[in-house]
């Protein structure tokens, strides 16, 4: 009864936060998209991180580690790896959006490239990532409080009113309610991850080293990346592939935005790296789980923190971890509902359907549209199949197609063609589609490829072949000298 | 230039250093070594990059800003 009483309560709380976020500012499609650009180094530093804290890191980052032990190790090392890259992109992307008061991703590729039609599949490809990765959180949120309220809130109730809540707050605040929900997230999922991660090894076999070394001798291999499979090949090609579309999650590219001034992102750049390290205990717990809790087969395995916790801790404890659970899945949820619901109106709707619609059109568009999206993902995840867990994978892959498009746009003198851009961008995403329908790896493709290489993530080839399409595509449609000139005095 | 070059480091720290630590024993503050071994290029990454904060030129003084914002 503890539990379902603290549940609620942070439910509640997370409600009033967000509509409480709007105070003080009027709410125009600049402040409700990318809160007028005001974000101070706190509110960034939270958004950006919000990306790390979600129900995947909580649920996934614990189940990972128990159910494949080494391989998830990645999960540090991709984000630290993004954070360097961040100290030189994001400050140019973020003096570009506001010179010319940019509220979207889509919106940044239309402007760069003075191509509509480049916006608008930009904008395509951002939703079609964005929507499974709603659905994921709310099936991680139906998830912790079934579990956490000891089976007294059915999942599917908490699937709705997960989405009532996060749909009421992001009409009302926009982006506001994200950044106000995301301080009261992040102090939760810090205090109880730390003290789990620390906690659970201590009380369960003695001290941490002593955990890993029983795991070591039930399970030899399991704390070190294997030979074949998940090698460590694999853990260099999968860290860079992530590392480089990081930041090219639609939300994240958005929360950029929102800084008000480009030294936030330099400064964030030596402090997030640090703060990740809350990953670690996370981990921790899922290894804490692989003996005590054993037998967490497929899709299960994400249970293992909160089996794990169950069986350790009195029910209001459970109470307080399932609503830390809730927020890191109401926060990224919010703000991707914001972001997919900006896209489909700024970009799809304005940028392809009606060109001369005023900002306050669009504005009213957008929040129209948040009840809408939060449905579509709600069906999801209740029917959904296998079509859901297909874009899921691809998610990921589906955004890193735009990382070259994007790079290429911040030279001085961009040489890649809104042309290129576009059918780079469209070969990369086709070949994301049939590898994965298909199940197709390195090793399947390249047979007589020595072992080394059979491992490196697939998602290589359809980055390598964007690459070399754009440049192919570039190199023919280059416009000439005098053109290129006057496109650049167009800037 | 130097900035990235220092920048540059944890990546080979971190991508082509892990194959060489690919082991459990010994374990460092209780983690098998390969994970210590990332964990260390993290904390590593934050100093890096705290100390290329304070050498670039970008964030000495607010009106540096201005010139960059025009280019």
């Amino acid at each position: 009864m503890s539990a379902l009483i603290l549940i609620a309560a942070t439910a509640l709380f997370a409600l009033f936060l967000g509509m409480r976020a709007r105070r003080g500012h009027d709410m125009n499609l600049e402040q409700w998209s990318v809160g007028g650009r005001s974000f101070g180094t706190a509110f960034v530093f939270l958004l950006m991180a919000g990306e790390i804290y979600t129900t995947f890191t909580f649920l996934g980052g614990s189940g990972f580690a128990y159910g494949k032990g080494a391989p998830v190790y990645y999960i540090l090392a991709y984000a630290t790896l993004a954070y360097i890259i961040s100290y030189w992109m994001l400050p140019p992307i973020w003096r570009y959006a506001k010179t010319h008061r940019l509220i979207s991703q889509p919106h940044f590729f239309t402007r760069k490239y003075q191509s509509p039609a480049l916006g608008v599949l930009v904008a395509i490809v951002g939703v079609m990532a964005l929507v499974p990765y709603l659905v994921l959180q709310l099936k991680g949120l139906g998830i912790i409080v079934s579990t956490a309220s000891y089976g007294m809130i059915p999942s599917t109730v908490a699937i709705w009113i997960g989405a009532l809540v996060v749909t009421a707050y992001v009409i009302v605040s926009g982006v506001r309610g994200c950044a106000w929900n995301s301080v009261a997230k992040d102090l939760m999922i810090l205090a109880v991850a730390l003290f789990l991660g620390i906690y659970l090894p201590i009380h369960h076999y003695g001290s941490l080293g002593e955990m890993f070394r029983a795991i070591d001798a039930a399970k030899p291999g399991f704390l070190t990346f294997p030979g074949r499979g998940q090698s460590v090949t694999w853990f260099q090609s999968t860290v860079l592939l992530t590392a480089l579309g990081f930041f090219m999650w639609p939300h994240t590219f958005g929360s950029v935005y929102t800084a008000k001034d480009e030294r936030i992102f330099r400064r964030n750049a030596a402090i997030l790296p640090l703060y990740q390290l809350i990953l670690l205990f996370v981990f921790f717990c899922g290894f804490a789980a692989v003996l005590k809790v054993p037998g967490l087969k497929g899709g299960d395995i994400d249970l293992a923190l909160f089996r794990l916790s169950l069986q350790t801790f009195d029910p209001w404890f459970v109470g307080v971890i399932g609503a830390a659970g809730v927020l890191t899945a109401l926060v990224p949820g919010s703000m991707i509902l914001t972001t997919a619901s900006t896209l489909l109106a700024n970009d799809i709707y304005r940028g392809a359907l009606a060109k001369n619609a005023d900002d306050a059109r669009v504005a009213r568009l957008a929040r129209m549209l948040v009840p809408v999206v939060a449905l579509v993902a709600v069906g999801f995840t209740l029917n959904g199949g296998n079509t859901i867990v297909a874009l899921l994978l691809m998610g990921y892959n589906f955004v890193t197609q735009l990382f070259p498009a994007l790079v290429c746009s911040l030279f001085a003198h961009n040489r890649a063609t809104k042309q290129g851009a576009f059918c780079g961008i469209v070969a990369g995403v086709a070949v994301v589609v049939l590898t994965t329908l298909m199940h197709l790896s390195v090793e399947q493709l390249i047979p007589f490829a020595p072992d080394v290489l059979k491992d490196i993530n697939i998602g290589f080839l359809a980055l390598g072949v964007n690459v070399v399409v754009l440049a192919a595509v570039s190199l023919v449609t280059q416009p000439h000298t005098h053109a290129d000139h006057e496109h650049a005095g167009a800037h | 230039m130097s900035l990235r070059l220092l920048a540059a480091l944890p990546f080979i720290g971190i991508l082509l250093g892990v194959p060489f630590v690919n082991r459990v024993e010994p374990l460092v503050l209780g983690m098998p070594l390969v994970l210590a071994w990332i964990v260390l290029w993290v904390v590593l990454t934050a100093a890096i990059m705290a100390v290329v904060y304070r050498l670039d030129p970008a964030n000495r003084a607010h009106d540096d800003r201005e010139p960059e914002v025009q280019s």
